[in-house]
């Protein structure tokens, strides 16, 4: 009776599973069927027979590698920037004394409440007057500090005892060398979380990329992907293949990095 | 001496700890380490909030360059045309129907995955798999789903008798299909944020409460909802704020349309100085103020509940 309902349990879960996953499985089928098995209806479920010249379409349609270069790279430059900027002002808000400490820690955090839509018609006439339409300045720029960044980094520095900083002070050591030497080292995790966060939430820019940028080889790997879908010819395997190059840097993340993520995620959720 | 002397040094330095002295030093560091946020909040998220604020309350010609100050009228047009005012109720509609699908279904796999069982953390892993799509990705994909003549989804419906439902281009369908697809991206990240939850009630409490004799309904109700309520709360105001934001599903499924059924507050801001050729900016950001006051507003309430919030833990 126990073992039935146990496999009754796993039946129902591996159910709901299919359902969440069907997307992804359809996707990497259908980049991978003919055209015949999606151009019929109702499509094929199951590719009756494997085919990879959609990935090979997708090369003709848009300039992949570079658009896949591009969003890589910005993500990097943000990560670093995000992770340079963060490390600074945590430190001074874990750390440091001065006037209007509390006010600044607020203007900080309010970053954080601002959503960048509101802003982004400002942005883009920055852009334009300083020139750096369709530039790669442009893309990373404006998400080089971040207030979540600065908030997970102070909570994680606050958790080391004051001791350590004092002590550091009485040997004479200078910040820098405390912070780089002593503090980073030890706040790996956090600043693994704060990384994959970034490189996440970079990655997958849309709003922003499709503003100011306008030729494709300047475009992200996000904006070829809708550009696949807006020709006119539109064949849904390319449109497949391209989906599934796309989103394997962020199945590694999801998947290798699940733990990560997760502390990142709920940061704020659960205490 | 001494006897005399101590209390004026403790009343001398009461006042003195409750003002923290500063050194001079101290401060150069924290100004030097502040620079570089200091300057990209500056440039890219307060100058920029102040000009949209500036541009709300401009006109603006053809070309998008701001004339002559208008008070409030951007906000009247934009209040007293119906086809742009709609942009409200779209807003709300779509995120009725983002954020309660992604909150009870996303609770519901959660527990549904505390089940001991093995594998269930290769599904829970597997759980996660939309939290890998952007909104592009996800959204090209499911449009391609959404093919009303070649789509799986009515393919797969036409193995029950229904067939050829436009998807997105009947106004009845359309922002509930958009929707989906957001709803699906957020149940990876709903998955993980309750599974981390449900993790942090004490194994000992429900071990009572089956002792006890209480069956799975009792405990979830009596003892797992009670206690997951700050991550419930934290979800809802999360994935509101995600849904009044959503931009790319929205841009690549139905460009706001058809005749503006999926045109929500951020769209009708991007339409209105983006799309189309046109360039009003001031209109826009009419717009782009209205979602601001909206998403504070929800900051400020959360802020207040999790004050006043009693933590179990």
């Amino acid at each position: 009776m126990i073992r039935l309902r146990r496999a009754g349990t796993v039946a129902g879960l591996a159910v709901l599973v299919a359902v969440v996953v069907f997307p992804l499985y359809y996707a990497v089928a259908g980049s991978v069927m003919s055209r015949d098995d999606l151009t019929r209806f109702p499509p094929a479920l199951f590719p009756t027979s494997l085919h990879s010249g959609s990935f090979a379409d997708v090369l003709h349609a848009i300039p992949l590698a570079r658009q896949y270069a591009n969003s890589i790279l910005v993500s990097l430059v943000i990560v670093g920037g995000v992770l340079i900027t963060s490390v600074l002002s945590g430190y001074v808000f874990a750390f440091l004394n001065f006037p209007l400490k509390k006010l600044a820690f607020g203007m900080f955090l309010a970053t954080m409440a601002v959503p960048a839509e509101s802003m982004i018609i400002p942005n883009y006439l920055t852009m334009a007057d300083w020139g750096l339409m369709n530039t790669f300045p442009a893309l990373f720029l404006p998400f080089l500090a971040a207030g979540f960044g600065t908030f997970l980094m102070r909570q994680f520095f606050l958790s080391f005892p004051r001791e350590v900083y004092e002590a550091a002070k009485v040997e004479g050591c200078g910040h820098l060398r405390f912070l780089w030497q002593i503090l980073v080292p030890l706040s790996r995790p956090a600043l693994g979380t704060l990384a994959i966060h970034a490189f996440i939430s970079s990655y997958n820019h849309y709003f922003w990329p499709l503003l100011v940028t306008s030729t494709p080889k300047m475009q992200t790997l996000q904006i070829g992907l809708a550009q696949l879908n807006s020709v006119e010819e539109r064949a849904p395997d390319v449109i497949f293949a391209g989906v599934v190059l796309a989103i394997i840097p962020m199945l590694i993340m999801i998947y290798v990095f699940q733990r990560h993520l997760v502390r990142g995620l709920t940061a704020g959720a659960v205490r | 001496m001494t006897a005399v002397l101590e209390p004026t040094t403790t009343a001398r330095l009461t006042p003195a700890r409750r003002r923290p002295r500063y050194r001079p030093a101290e401060i150069g560091i924290a100004a030097a380490f502040l620079v570089p946020s200091t300057v990209v909040f500056a440039l890219f998220v307060f100058y920029p909030l102040g000009r949209t604020i500036w541009l709300s309350v401009h006109g603006s010609d053809i070309f998008g360059n701001a004339t002559g100050f208008v008070g409030l009228e951007r906000y009247l047009d934009f209040l007293s045309d119906p086809q742009l005012r709609a942009v409200l109720p779209v807003t709300l509609l779509f995120a009725l129907c983002t954020v309660v699908p992604t909150v009870v279904i996303g609770l519901g796999l959660a527990v549904a995955l505390q089940a001991k069982v093995k594998g269930v953390g290769f599904f829970r892993t597997l759980m996660a798999t939309p939290f890998a799509f952007s909104a592009a990705s996800a959204a090209v994909v499911f449009d391609a789903f959404y093919s009303p003549s070649l789509g799986v989804f009515n393919g797969i419906l036409s193995h029950v008798g229904v067939s050829g439902v436009d998807w997105l281009t009947d106004p009845a369908t359309a922002l509930p299909a958009v929707a989906a697809v957001s709803v699906w991206r957020d149940l990876g990240y709903a998955v993980l944020v309750f599974s981390a939850g449900l993790q942090a009630i004490p194994e000992e409490l429900l071990e009572a409460a089956r002792l006890d004799g209480a069956g799975r309904w009792r405990i979830l109700r009596g003892i797992i909802l009670p206690l997951l309520t700050p991550t419930i709360f934290f979800m809802l105001v999360v994935s509101t704020i995600g849904s009044l934001q959503t931009f790319g599903e929205i841009n690549i499924m139905t460009g706001g349309g058809p005749d503006g059924a999926t045109t929500t507050l951020v769209y009708g801001l991007y339409k209105s100085a983006f799309a189309f050729g046109a360039s009003d900016f001031g209109l826009a950001s009419v717009q782009g103020v209205v979602l601001l006051l909206l998403v504070t507003s929800i900051t400020a309430i959360q802020f207040r509940v999790l004050q006043r919030k009693v933590f179990y833990s």
